[in-house]
């Protein structure tokens, strides 16, 4: 496959096609940023660094943030245009994750706010 | 590169948008597992809002503060990261057909794979002597079938990376044996992102 031809073909998550070294200073990298950010959030979550009632807030924001470092230097999932389509069907997969957790959450929330105290003589 | 270079390219040149022919069974491959861990992050999905509703339903049992031992859980992160990274130079080594640094990089990946998930099995076991098993609360229940989905699937993926070795044994590191051992890596990386929801939720959230 010639440089020009190369340069256009599709790619997929996990296929870096860079030079090899390169590949493994991403990887390298990824590693170092995801033990920071692993030890960042057990440091949040058992310490009084953040604010208590922000702490849950906190970790959600580290999670994310690993999560992108996971994508980024472990799946290789870039945003130029050869990566359309992963990113494409990316984007719906979190899209029906959101559905699914904050939908439940928010229906089950309310039904759970207008239920019916159950009396204890009642067998369950 | 920019918009421009892309305009002014012969046509033929432009694969996935219908200009190139098929790509490579390469890509086809890997875009179909991509689509595969996308849906089984949409599994994922609903154990965790299982989870969130239900982890406040302890029934009088133990709640996760009482039961959660944050050094093991942190040890067991680091486990499936390092295992992660180990299994990503494994298949940059069977890109450059380099077996002997696969296997090097295959001892790590299973072995701390492997770690990762008798810290979890004895975790389970401890929890379920003590009378907290899933049976005991909403809350535990949602916690087994959450976290023993995410261990189900680093023991199928163990057994298939061992299937995956003596592949690379026996036929050695041909184009189909290397498209496997991307599906293979990329489900283990997959595994390690699920595995982040799962300790920041269940357990840094589940002490506070």
């Amino acid at each position: 496959m010639d440089g020009e031809d190369r340069l256009l073909d599709d790619r997929t998550p996990g296929v870096e096609h860079e030079e090899s070294m390169a590949n493994f200073l991403s990887y390298t990298a990824g590693l170092g940023l995801a033990v920071l950010l692993t030890i960042a959030s057990f440091v949040v979550a058992q310490t009084n660094l953040l604010w208590p009632p922000g702490i849950p807030v906190g970790l959600v924001v580290l999670a994310f943030a690993q999560i992108g470092v996971h994508l980024v230097f472990f799946l290789h999932i870039g945003s130029g245009p050869d990566h359309t389509n992963n990113v494409l069907a990316l984007a719906f997969g979190v899209l029906i994750v959101f559905l699914v957790i904050a939908g439940s959450i928010w229906i089950i929330a309310n039904l759970n706010a207008n239920m019916m105290e159950m009396p204890a003589s009642l067998p369950r | 590169m920019t918009i421009a270079t892309i305009d002014t390219v012969r046509p033929k040149l432009v694969r996935g948008r219908g200009g190139g022919g098929p790509a490579s069974t390469r890509t086809v491959v890997a875009y179909g597992f991509w689509i595969f861990l996308l849906s089984d992050f949409i599994l994922f999905a609903g154990l965790f809002a299982a989870y969130a509703v239900l982890s406040g339903n302890t029934a009088g049992g133990p709640t996760g503060a009482e039961l959660f031992n944050l050094r093991s859980v942190f040890i067991e992160t680091m486990c499936l990261l390092f295992s992660s990274y180990a299994c990503g130079l494994g298949a940059l080594s069977a890109e450059r057909r380099r077996v002997d640094h696969f296997y090097i990089s295959a001892v790590f990946t299973f072995a701390l794979g492997a770690a990762f998930l008798f810290i979890e099995i004895s975790e389970f076991a401890g929890m379920v002597s003590r009378g907290a098993g899933p049976s005991r609360s909403a809350f535990l229940s949602a916690f087994f079938t959450l976290v023993g989905t995410h261990g189900a699937h680093v023991t199928l993926g163990l057994i298939w990376f061992i299937y995956m070795v003596a592949q690379v044994a026996v036929k050695g590191l041909r184009p189909h044996v290397l498209r496997r051992l991307l599906c293979f890596s990329l489900f283990w990386h997959a595994l390690d992102i699920v595995w982040v929801g799962v300790f920041t939720l269940v357990y840094l959230m589940g002490v506070q």
